[in-house]
């Protein structure tokens, strides 16, 4: 029964690499930008969370809440003050920019509050139970359909809603989407707000899951989550959550077969592999990049 | 211009160092004259490692006044020159430079890293000064690269490995474990050497490995390699490493239903491990540490009381147990010496015997390390609790 608890850990991981992964696909869809940012978008919620349960006394879905309410507004206010004077420039300049808001927001932080760690408090009964012979706890599950519930909200409103059919119009073409008299710019901060929102959700979720945080605790699932985005096809939604899972189940399988200390090698060979052999992505066409 | 300075700096104080080893040598007898023992204290009072530095200062502080109330070592009262070394190699030469050329010092204890202790032992050799560090661990303290034992340099506290065979003893004789998985930090020398050594005396105990794993600093997720090791069903997981990593193991283990005694070393001892693990996740765990509080040995307990008499109430840790051991262990040999002819302290230190100490009987091996006991101390509801004494 090992396999069974090892795909359970794998899904469980994954479905954290998707709700980040989802952030940078998006952002990917509508500017070609790789914001890598997001990643420390995702410490910041996570920093939310934990103050908002530690200081306020608040439960899981109030903090995820605030935390998402938080990252929203974080992500735009990246948008509005870094990227979009930078709309028309080259990419390489956004790119580096990004790269400048990340270290910005890290060292930011660890100014503010010091690099010491903190352990997420208990917000969530954590019962074990048996399935299959595998130990599941009711902290995975919790896990899981939140991730679930939250990417189907997002697929909801990608395409059922205006905003997302804007978001389709603009990442399609935006000069096309101007003179059909669709506010680029409020579609662009929508899209910011959205892969923020989703980012600070995967925070708290990761606190919950893995107990500790810190100000660096972006960077490393920040990398993985560009590799999903990047496995899945960058710039597609469904793929970065497809991206994400199988991530998380490679991951898993590798250190379950005893190569523990190979598993984020695993990773970035994964992300060599399909620049080589299908740049595309997993569920990319070949011809051009869609949402 | 700078570097001639410092050239010329490092000239002079060789010179002096000559000088003042030949004096020492050639007159031992009138550098006793004075009716105090100088003792120099080089310790991390500020930077990083400030909290070791302290404690250790506070434990020496103790110990002083108590040798000086009972009248002193052979009727000399001994008086402790304290410089703070900022938690800095470099600072804690130059401190060394100044306690061997300026203060004259019979001996420095100090630092509390071992980095910091390497960092003054070619002075101190040159000087023919004993080096005595508190609660540098690393065994290249006081032996040099090239194998060689270096001549006066010493320790109060157990070497790393040394903990690894104990957690192994325990795991064999007092837990009567067959099947062990070793779960390691692969990133630090320390979690390795443990590994290595608990390994060998498990093995030799006629114990089996059941699984080998590894993982490295700032990883978060064990869920999968824990798996691997319920699998192969161990009674019992050694865990080396410190406290941020084990923190989450312990708890991730607990969840996955791993109920099995874990085990690791003094990289556990942080109130931070209780807050990540979580109080009834870390019951059923165990470390090896220098000394507990809560040991009803008699020698302990007075200690403990003339310690919370001094500082207000507080319970002495591990570092201010081995500070306070230190003065002793240097007032012993200064005593079997017979006077402070500093070669002849160095060797009565290394033939030091069955010396009872807070923690535990210290006998000084061919290398200058200590063979003495080490603590066991058991985690119940988030306490450190003391379990059993192991002797090497």
């Amino acid at each position: 029964m090992e396999w069974v608890q090892q795909i359970i850990n794998g899904i469980s991981l994954g479905s954290i690499y998707a709700l980040i992964a989802l952030g940078y696909t998006m952002v990917y869809g509508i500017i070609k930008l790789i914001n890598f940012a997001h990643g420390d978008v995702f410490m910041v919620g996570s920093f939310i969370g934990f103050y908002s349960i530690t200081a306020w006394g608040l439960g899981f879905f109030p903090a995820l809440l605030l935390s998402m309410v938080a990252c929203a507004a974080f992500g735009v206010l990246i948008e509005r003050i870094a990227y979009k004077r930078l709309r028309n420039a080259t990419r390489i300049a956004a790119l580096i920019t990004a790269i400048g808001v990340s270290l910005l927001i890290e060292y930011g932080v660890i100014y503010v509050r010091g690099a010491q760690p903190e352990a997420y408090p208990d917000v969530v009964p954590n019962i074990s139970f048996n399935l299959f012979g595998a130990q599941i706890s009711s902290q995975s599950i919790l896990i899981l359909s939140v991730s679930v519930i939250l990417m189907i909200i997002l697929q909801l409103i990608v395409h059922k809603t205006k905003i997302g059919k804007a978001m389709r119009a603009v990442s399609h073409d935006v000069d096309a989407a101007k003179l059909m008299g669709i506010n680029v710019d409020n579609t662009i901060s929508a899209t910011f707000a959205i892969g923020s929102a989703l980012a600070g959700a995967a925070g708290v979720i990761f606190g919950v899951y893995y107990t500790k945080i810190e100000p660096l605790m972006g960077v490393i699932p920040g990398l993985k989550a560009f590799v999903a985005a990047v496995l899945g096809g960058i710039g597609i939604i469904p793929g970065a959550m497809v991206g994400g899972l199988v991530l998380g189940v490679v991951e898993t399988v590798v250190s379950g077969l005893g190569f523990s200390l190979w598993r984020d090698a695993a990773a970035f060979i994964i992300l060599i592999l399909i620049l080589i052999f299908r740049p595309s992505g997993i569920f990319g066409k070949n011809t051009r990049e869609k949402v | 211009m700078k570097r001639k300075f410092t050239q010329l700096a490092v000239v002079s104080t060789l010179l002096a160092s000559i000088l003042t080893g030949c004096a020492g040598e050639g007159g031992s007898s009138s550098s006793a004259g004075g009716d105090t023992i100088k003792i120099g204290a080089n310790l991390e009072l500020s930077g990083g490692v400030a909290s070791f530095g302290s404690s250790i200062s506070k434990g020496i502080d103790l110990a002083v006044e108590e040798i000086n109330k009972d009248g002193g070592v052979d009727g000399k009262d001994i008086e402790i020159i304290k410089v703070d070394n900022k938690s800095e190699g470099s600072e804690a030469t130059s401190a060394a430079i100044r306690l061997t050329s300026k203060d004259k010092v019979t001996a420095i204890i100090g630092a509390a890293t071992s980095g910091n202790t390497v960092a003054q032992a070619q002075i101190a050799n040159d000087n023919k000064t004993i080096l005595l560090t508190p609660s540098g661990t690393s065994p290249n303290v006081t032996v040099n690269e090239d194998g060689s034992v270096n001549e006066f340099a010493f320790r109060t506290s157990f070497i790393d490995p040394f903990q690894g065979t104990v957690a192994a003893n325990f795991a064999a004789n007092e837990l009567k474990i067959k099947n062990v998985a070793i779960y390691a930090d692969s990133s630090s020398d320390y979690a390795k050497g443990l590994a290595k050594s608990f390994k060998e005396t498990f093995e030799a105990a006629g114990g089996k490995i059941v699984a080998t794993e590894a993982y490295v600093t700032k990883d978060t997720d064990f869920r999968s390699t824990l798996t691997r090791i319920k699998s192969a069903k161990p009674d019992f997981i050694f865990i080396p490493g410190y406290y941020e990593e084990v923190g989450l193991i312990v708890k991730q283990a607990r969840e996955m239903g791993i109920d099995v005694p874990l085990m690791g070393a003094d990289g556990w001892d942080s109130p931070k491990l209780v807050e990540l693990a979580g109080a009834e996740a870390l019951n059923n765990t165990f470390i090896t540490n220098h000394y507990s509080s809560e040991d009803p040995d008699e020698k302990i307990q007075t200690f403990v009381k003339n310690f919370s008499d001094k500082y207000d109430g507080a319970s002495p840790d591990a570092f201010n147990a081995l500070g306070y051991d230190s003065v002793y262990l240097l007032a012993d040999a200064i005593e079997r010496a017979g006077d402070l002819d500093t070669t002849k302290i160095k060797d009565a230190l290394a033939e030091t015997k069955d010396l009872a100490l807070v923690s535990g009987n210290v006998t000084i091996d061919e290398q200058h390390n200590p063979i003495k006991s080490a603590t066991i101390l058991e985690y119940k509801d988030g306490k450190q609790v003391f379990n059993t004494k192991v002797n090497p």
